[in-house]
C-alpha cells in the first residue's frame, strides 16, 4: 500500500488485533502465570491475574516427582533423531528430485505425499504387532523411526520446494566453471541451500515433538517423551493446576520458542509448497 | 586455440528430435553467432556444445580432440549464462575466482589474475560486493569476468544481453566485441535479436526447427540468403515479399525486396499504394504502404525528411538489382 | 544438467527415500487388509506366531470373509460416531476458515506492533495436543475451578459440567482453537502475495470495500481456502489425543477414528478394527485425492 493511512485507522485496527491476538494467547498465557502460583491461588475465585506470590515451588516438585528429565530427553531424542535421520535420507532424494526431474518425478511426489494422509488409526494394529514382533515397543529407536517416516514427506517436500528455487543455471555454471559434483554440492549447493534445510529441520522437529498418536500408542515407560507426561496428568489427584501448569509450561515453552524463529518457513512447509 | 568441429550431431528429448543430423565447424578465434527465433534448438546446440546435455548421437571434437564424452568441467569452455548464475552468496571476488579456485590454482595467481579481469571489466570498486548489490549491468560484467579469467578455449554466450534495458545492450554488444578483439579467443553467442547477429558476428548460424539454415558472414547473408526464411530473418525491417503475377514477371514463385531497397515518391513508379502508418525515426522514416495489390503491407525505407501521411497515395520503384527470387520451396534462384 | 551420468545417480539418490516409504506403506497396510478379513481376538486366545506365520497370511487365524465390514457398519456405534466425525471436521472448518480469514484481513491491515500480534496469534499450533486438551479441560472447562465457570458464576448462571453435558462443542472449541492459526497464517500469507495494483485497480473502477474483497479478495484466496480446508480435514479425520485426554470417547464425541482405535487396542477385536480401519483409508484417500490435484496442479506452474 503507498498510501498513507489515518492514525485514527491504525489505532482502531492495532487495538482490534491485539485484543483478539490476546484473546487467542490467553489460555497459555493463564497456563504460564498458574505455574508460578500456588495451589490454592490457583483456583481463587475470582481469578488472580498478577498480584500472586510468585514461586518456582511447582517446578521442582513435578521435577522430583516425575523424573521430568528422562521425558524430556526423551522428547529430544525422538524428535531430533528422527529429523536428523530424515534429512539424512532427504535431501539426496529432493536433490535428484529438484535438479534431474524425469517424468515420474511429480508422481513420485504426490505419492510420498499420499503416504503421510494414511490415516495412523488404519495401521494402528499391525505397526503395534511389529513392534512387539521386532521388540522396538516403548523404545526410543522404534519411535525414532515410526517419526522419521511419517514426517519424511513433509521433510522431502520442503527441501524439494527450497532447492526448486535455486536455479539451475548455477549449478551449471559451477559445472562450466571446472567443479566436480563433490565441489559443485559442497560449494555452490550447500551454502545456497542451508537456510531451507535449517526451517525443514526445525518444523519437523517441532512436528515430531508435539506427536501424540504413536508416542502415546507405542510407549510405556522408557521411551515415552513429554506427549505421554502430560498426558499422565489426565486422571487429577487433589489440586494439581499448578502442578499442571508448570509441566505444560515446561513442555510446550522450548517449542514456542522454535515455533517463533519458524513461522515464516511455517505456510511453505505446511502446504507442501503450495502456499508461499 | 579453439576450433570446435561437430559431425553428425543429433539430439532428441525422448521421442522429439530437437536437434537432426548438424555438421558445424567454428574456427579457432571466430566469432560465431547462432541465431533464429525461439524454439530452434539454438541453445540446445550451445549447451551441446558445453556438455551441460549429452549428445544423442555424433561426435564433437575441440582443438582436434574428441570432447563428445567429456564432461563440462574437463573441456576447457567457458559460458555466460542469460541469467548470469553467478553466486549469491559469493563476494564478486570470490565469484571470479571460483573457476581458479577448482584449478586448484596457487591464490598468488589467482589473486593477481582476478585483480587484471576487474581493471579490465571496470569491476575493481566493486569486488567485494555481493552479486544481489549489483545492477543488471555490473552482474553480466561480474558473469564475463568468472568466464575470462580461465583463459578458455572458447567462450560460450547465452543469450547474455537479454535482461538488460535497451540502451545498456548496446554498450555491452560494443564490449563484447571489444574483448573479442583483444582476445582473439573462439566465441559462441546465442541470440534471438538479429541486430545482434549482424554487428558482433564474424560468422552467423541461422537456425530453424534444429537445421541449419545458412552458415556465412553477416553480409553474405544480407546480400545471399540462401532462403525464405533467412531472408526474412536477416535485415530490419523485415525483407517484403511479393508472390503471384509480379513475382512470376521475374521469372520466381515469389521475389523479396528490402525495404531499403524501394524508392517511395509522389510522382510515378511501377506500384503504388496508400500510406497506412508512417514511423519517423529521424534519420529514416518507415513507411507501411497498403492497397499496393502485391502484398498486404509493403514496408519502405526513405529519408527522415520525407513526409507522407496516413491515407496519402505514393508510388513505389523497387531496385531491379537487389530482387532477390525464389522458387516454389523457397529456395534462392540464383 | 540432464546427463545419463546424473540421471542414474539421481536414481540412486532417491532410492532409500522411496523404498522406505514404500515399506511403511505397504506392509502395515496389507497387515489391516489381512486383518480385516480375519477373526482375531487376543484376548479369547487368538495367537499368531513370529515368522512363517506373517508370510502365510496367518493361518491360526480363521478367515470370516466381510464379517467384520458388515458388523463394523452394522453396529450401533458406527452411524453415531460418523455424525459426530462429520460434526467436528465441519464445525471446526467452518470456524477456522471464517475466522481466518477474518483475521488474515485484519493482520494484513497496518498496525503497531505486528509481528507481536502475529506470534501471539500462531502460538497454539505450537501447543502439544495434549497440553492443550488437559489445559483446557481443567483450568476452563472444569466445573467447579475452570475459569468459564468462575465466569458463568459472575453472570450469576449455574456453571455446568461443559464436557459431559455440552461435550461436542467443547471438543469443537479446543480444536478450533488448535487450527485457527493455521488457517490465519496461510489465509495471510496468501492475501499478502496479493497485487495492490488489483485492489487499486478495483478502486478505480469504483467498487466499494465489500465488493472488492468479494470479487477480488476472496477469488484470490480461493486456491488457499482450498488448501486449508483439505489439510484440515486429513488432520481433523485423525483427531485422537483432544478426545483421548478430555473425554475418552464419552458423551457422543467418539469419532470414527476414536472408535477404530478402541477396537483395537481396548476391546482387542483386531479383526473388526482393521475393517474400520479400512473405511477410515477410504475416506483419507477420497479427501487426499481431491488435495494431491491441487497441490499436483501448483507443480507443474
Amino acid at each position: 500500500m503507498a498510501r498513507s493511512v489515518t492514525t485514527r485507522r491504525k489505532m482502531i485496527n492495532t487495538a482490534l488485533a491485539w485484543g483478539i491476538g490476546l484473546l487467542i494467547f490467553f489460555p497459555i498465557l493463564w497456563t504460564i502465570l498458574t505455574s508460578f502460583k500456588t495451589e490454592a491461588q490457583a483456583i481463587a475465585n475470582p481469578p488472580i491475574f498478577l498480584n500472586f506470590d510468585w514461586t518456582l515451588e511447582n517446578y521442582a516438585v513435578v521435577q522430583e516427582r516425575s523424573d521430568y528429565m528422562k521425558f524430556l530427553w526423551n522428547s529430544v531424542i525422538i524428535a531430533g533423531g528422527s529429523t536428523i535421520l530424515g534429512i539424512i535420507i532427504a535431501v539426496p532424494a529432493a536433490w535428484s528430485m529438484a535438479f534431474v526431474p524425469s517424468k515420474a518425478t511429480k508422481d513420485i511426489l504426490l505419492w510420498m505425499l499420499s503416504t503421510k494422509m494414511l490415516p495412523a488409526v488404519g495401521v494402528l494394529y499391525p505397526i503395534y504387532l511389529l513392534f512387539v514382533e521386532l521388540g522396538l515397543l516403548d523404545s526410543r529407536a522404534g519411535l525414532v523411526i515410526v517419526m522419521m517416516l511419517i514426517n519424511l514427506p513433509i521433510i522431502v517436500w520442503m527441501l524439494y520446494t527450497y532447492f526448486k528455487e535455486i536455479p539451475g543455471e548455477i549449478l551449471e555454471a559451477a559445472r562450466m566453471d571446472g567443479a566436480e559434483l563433490k565441489e559443485e554440492i559442497l560449494y555452490v549447493l550447500t551454502p545456497m541451500a542451508v537456510p531451507g534445510i535449517a526451517s525443514t529441520i526445525l518444523l519437523n522437529f517441532i512436528l515430531a515433538w508435539n506427536e501424540a498418536f504413536w508416542t502415546l500408542n507405542l510407549t510405556a515407560v522408557d521411551a515415552a517423551p513429554l506427549t505421554a507426561f502430560i498426558a499422565s496428568y489426565s486422571s487429577p489427584e487433589g489440586l494439581f493446576y499448578a502442578k499442571l501448569s508448570a509441566a505444560s509450561t515446561m513442555a510446550i515453552a522450548p517449542i514456542l520458542i522454535l515455533g517463533w524463529f519458524s513461522q515464516k518457513q511455517l505456510v511453505r512447509g505446511l502446504t507442501f509448497g503450495a502456499v508461499k | 586455440m579453439g576450433r570446435i568441429v561437430l559431425e553428425k550431431v543429433t539430439k532428441s528429448f525422448g521421442a522429439t528430435e530437437v536437434i537432426p543430423p548438424l555438421d558445424l565447424t567454428i574456427e579457432d578465434g571466430e566469432f560465431t553467432v547462432f541465431v533464429g527465433p525461439s524454439g530452434c534448438g539454438k541453445s540446445t546446440l550451445l549447451r551441446l556444445i558445453a556438455g551441460l546435455e549429452d549428445v544423442s548421437s555424433g561426435q564433437i571434437s575441440i582443438d582436434g580432440q574428441d570432447a563428445t564424452i567429456v564432461p563440462p568441467a574437463k573441456r576447457g569452455l567457458a559460458m555466460v549464462f542469460q541469467s548470469y548464475a553467478l553466486y549469491p552468496h559469493m563476494s564478486v571476488r570470490k565469484n571470479i575466482a571460483f573457476p581458479l579456485r577448482m584449478a586448484k590454482l596457487d591464490q598468488a595467481e589467482i589473486d593477481k589474475r582476478v585483480a587484471s579481469a576487474a581493471s579490465v571489466l571496470n569491476l575493481s570498486d566493486y569486488l567485494d560486493r555481493r552479486p544481489g548489490q549489483l545492477s543488471g549491468g555490473q552482474r553480466q560484467r561480474v558473469a564475463i569476468g568468472r568466464a575470462i579469467v580461465r583463459e578458455p578455449a572458447a567462450f560460450l554466450f547465452d543469450e547474455p544481453l537479454s535482461n538488460l534495458d535497451a540502451a545498456l545492450r548496446v554498450g555491452m554488444r560494443l564490449e563484447i566485441s571489444e574483448l573479442h578483439e583483444r582476445l582473439k579467443t573462439t566465441m559462441i553467442y546465442v541470440t534471438h535479436d538479429q541486430v545482434e547477429a549482424m554487428t558482433m558476428a564474424d560468422k552467423i548460424v541461422v537456425l530453424r526447427a534444429g537445421n541449419i539454415e545458412q552458415v556465412g558472414s553477416p553480409l553474405e547473408l544480407y546480400h545471399t540468403p540462401r532462403n525464405q526464411f533467412v531472408a526474412g530473418f536477416i535485415g530490419s525491417p523485415k525483407m517484403n515479399f511479393i508472390a503471384g503475377d509480379e513475382a512470376a514477371k521475374h521469372g520466381a514463385a515469389s521475389i523479396g525486396i528490402r525495404p531499403e531497397h524501394i524508392t517511395v515518391s509522389d510522382d510515378g513508379g511501377p506500384w503504388s499504394g496508400v500510406v497506412s502508418v508512417s514511423e519517423h525515426l529521424g534519420s529514416d522514416t518507415f513507411f507501411h504502404i497498403h492497397d499496393t495489390g502485391l502484398a498486404d503491407t509493403i514496408t519502405v525505407r526513405a529519408d527522415g525528411e520525407v513526409g507522407f501521411r496516413h491515407g496519402d497515395r505514393v508510388h513505389l520503384t523497387p531496385r531491379d538489382d537487389v530482387i532477390h527470387r525464389f522458387d516454389r520451396n523457397g529456395l534462392r534462384i540464383a | 544438467m540432464a546427463t545419463q551420468h546424473s540421471r542414474s545417480a539421481a536414481r540412486l539418490m532417491m532410492a532409500p527415500a522411496v523404498f522406505l516409504l514404500l515399506v511403511w506403506m505397504l506392509v502395515p497396510l496389507s497387515l489391516t487388509l489381512i486383518f480385516s478379513f480375519k477373526k482375531f481376538l487376543p484376548l479369547r486366545g487368538d495367537q499368531i506366531e513370529s515368522g512363517w506365520d506373517w508370510v502365510t497370511f496367518f493361518p491360526s487365524l480363521d478367515w470370516v470373509g466381510f464379517a467384520n465390514y458388515s458388523r463394523f457398519v452394522t453396529s450401533s456405534s458406527f452411524w453415531p460416531a460418523v455424525s459426530t466425525t462429520l460434526l467436528i471436521v465441519g464445525g471446526v472448518l467452518i470456524i477456522t476458515v471464517c475466522l481466518g480469514i477474518l483475521l488474515a484481513i485484519l493482520l494484513d491491515q497496518p498496525m503497531w506492533g505486528q509481528g507481536v500480534v502475529r506470534i501471539l496469534v500462531i502460538a497454539p499450533f505450537f501447543v502439544m495436543p495434549t497440553v492443550s486438551a488437559l489445559v483446557w479441560k481443567n483450568m476452563f472447562l472444569d466445573p467447579n475451578n475452570g475459569l468459564f465457570s468462575h465466569l458463568w458464576r459472575a453472570f450469576g448462571a449455574e456453571p455446568i459440567s461443559f464436557l459431559s453435558e455440552a461435550a461436542m462443542p467443547s471438543i469443537i472449541l479446543i480444536v478450533s482453537w488448535q487450527w485457527l492459526p493455521f488457517a490465519t497464517l496461510i489465509l495471510l500469507t496468501a492475501i499478502q502475495s496479493l497485487d495492490s495494483e488489483q485492489l487499486e485497480a478495483a478502486e478505480m473502477d469504483g467498487a466499494p470495500v465489500l465488493k472488492r474483497f468479494w470479487f477480488i479478495v476472496l477469488p484470490h484466496l480461493s486456491r488457499a481456502i482450498t488448501i486449508v480446508i483439505l489439510i484440515q480435514t486429513i488432520f481433523l479425520l485423525a483427531i485422537f489425543a483432544e478426545i483421548f485426554v478430555t473425554t475418552g470417547g464419552a458423551f457422543g464425541t467418539r469419532t470414527l477414528s476414536y472408535l477404530i482405535f478402541q477396537r483395537v487396542l481396548e476391546s482387542q477385536n483386531v479383526g473388526l478394527g482393521s475393517a474400520g480401519g479400512v473405511y477410515a483409508i477410504i475416506l483419507a484417500n477420497i479427501v487426499a485425492l481431491l488435495l494431491m490435484r491441487v497441490v499436483g496442479k501448483n507443480l507443474d506452474a
